[in-house]
């Protein structure tokens, strides 16, 4: 979709402001909010292609007003609801009031640390031989689906090169929305600066994205 | 509960609202409050950058090991242990004379959390996703750092899942630095490319 979270040459957002020696949380409820979105993902309800679609559906005054975290909270408050493990009347009340779905899972202390150390590889057999080889120059659809994609705006319609062949992945445009994984063919693909942002553009710069095979055209 | 929040203000109402969430989801039983502790603690003192330090450390050091890096991050990088959580697919990026890597995720906030812990702020926020892309020179002058006019700059969006570690260059005069010393040269931002290693400060200790 073209929402919030689709920031490629976008302008206006100011300065970068790194922060010196910054801290890995900035007050507590971070560390709960990171907490709480890990092992509620635990429960296996969703992936993490919906989990990332629930955050850029926010709405965009709500997205750039937030803060990372509390973008991730505001999102697994809908992905709660929308599963039915979370009511309005909960939220109101600040405690459990209604009855919950049913998880697959709860991730428990003791299995954290076998959980965050196999992660959750997405790498997927595909059927067919790949449609493109390093080298081939392709040329990115221009498409504005409604839903979930990972073709930011900034690379559809453009020309560029095959630069790997990564393998096959879980596809998000369908994933996120519980239309299965139908994985596809993944390639890293390689513009010039000039191909995308045209006049003006840095002269030393290529930019690449991992694209999808069905994002891709010969070009 | 045992765990803290003793630095939260109260009065605070997003601290208020996650407080809220994880008691509801504890008290239906659907998530463990200490699983929290422990995610917590593993990115606080366990996974961080010190890992991706010791990767590229080993690289410099070890031709061998940085060919294999260079074929195959993920297994070249489970090697030494580090696994898991957004470094399953690993993508070793390695700067040269002609071309320095920055890594940026223009769509949220993919990051290598295996090599590199937890993403700082920056990393996630509007001003660096939307210009890392388009003005990257005027991004790393940001943090102090001005290529040359003729070096080339590559851009990586984390589009999918493939998750980038910069490998920096090596600076000059480290000849014959433990792969300990080395690893105190490479910062978590080097690894991003917003950062040069460290350049050396006299003989190591």
């Amino acid at each position: 979709m073209n929402g919030p979270q689709d920031l490629g040459g976008q302008m206006g957002f100011g300065p970068v402001a790194p922060e010196k020696d910054e801290p890995y949380f900035h007050a507590a409820w971070e560390k709960r909010a990171l907490g709480v979105t890990l092992t509620a993902g635990g429960m296996g309800a969703w992936n993490i292609d919906e989990s990332r679609h629930a955050r850029e559906s926010l709405h965009p005054a709500d997205y750039y007003s937030s803060s990372y975290y509390q973008i991730w909270i505001k999102a697994l408050e809908t992905l709660l609801k929308r599963h039915g493990f979370v009511t309005e009347r909960d939220l109101a009340a600040g405690k459990a009031v209604d009855a919950a779905a049913t998880p697959k899972r709860v991730l428990k202390a003791a299995d954290v640390p076998a959980v965050l150390a196999k992660g959750g590889p997405c790498d997927r057999p595909v059927a067919t031989p790949a449609r493109f080889q390093a080298g081939d120059r392709v040329h990115t659809k221009n498409f504005n689906p409604t839903g979930h994609t990972r073709l930011p705006r900034y690379a559809r319609g453009k020309s560029g090169t095959i630069e790997a062949v990564r393998g096959g992945f879980v596809f998000p445009d369908s994933n996120a929305h519980g239309k299965g994984e139908n994985p596809q063919w993944v390639y890293t693909v390689v513009f010039d600066g000039a191909e995308i942002w045209g006049v003006g553009a840095d002269p030393t710069l290529s930019v690449s994205i991992d694209a999808w095979e069905s994002y891709l055209e010969p070009a | 509960m045992s765990h803290d929040h003793d630095h939260d203000n109260e009065l605070d109402p997003f601290a208020a609202r996650v407080r809220a969430l994880e008691t509801i989801l504890t008290q239906k039983g659907l998530i463990d409050p200490a699983a929290i502790d422990i995610i917590v603690d593993t990115y606080e003192t366990k996974i961080g950058p010190r890992n991706g330090a010791r990767v590229v450390a080993k690289a410099w050091s070890d031709p061998a090991y940085a060919e294999w890096l260079k074929r195959d991050a993920t297994a070249a990088i489970e090697s030494l242990s580090y696994t898991g959580r957004q470094g399953e697919h690993m993508q070793a990026v390695f700067n040269t004379e002609e071309t320095h890597n920055l890594v940026v995720c223009t769509l949220c906030s993919c990051y290598p959390w295996s090599v590199l812990g937890l993403p700082p702020v920056w990393y996630k926020a509007p001003p660096y996703r939307s210009r890392a892309v388009i003005d990257p020179r005027g991004v790393l002058e940001e943090f102090g750092l001005t290529l040359p006019s003729t070096k080339k700059i590559r851009v990586w969006d984390s589009t999918a899942e493939l998750r980038y570690l910069v490998v920096p260059m090596r600076p000059k005069g480290t000849q014959g630095w433990s792969e300990e010393q080395l690893a105190g040269l490479v910062s978590r931002d080097a690894m991003i490319g917003t950062a040069l290693a460290k350049e050396p400060e006299g003989e190591p200790a």
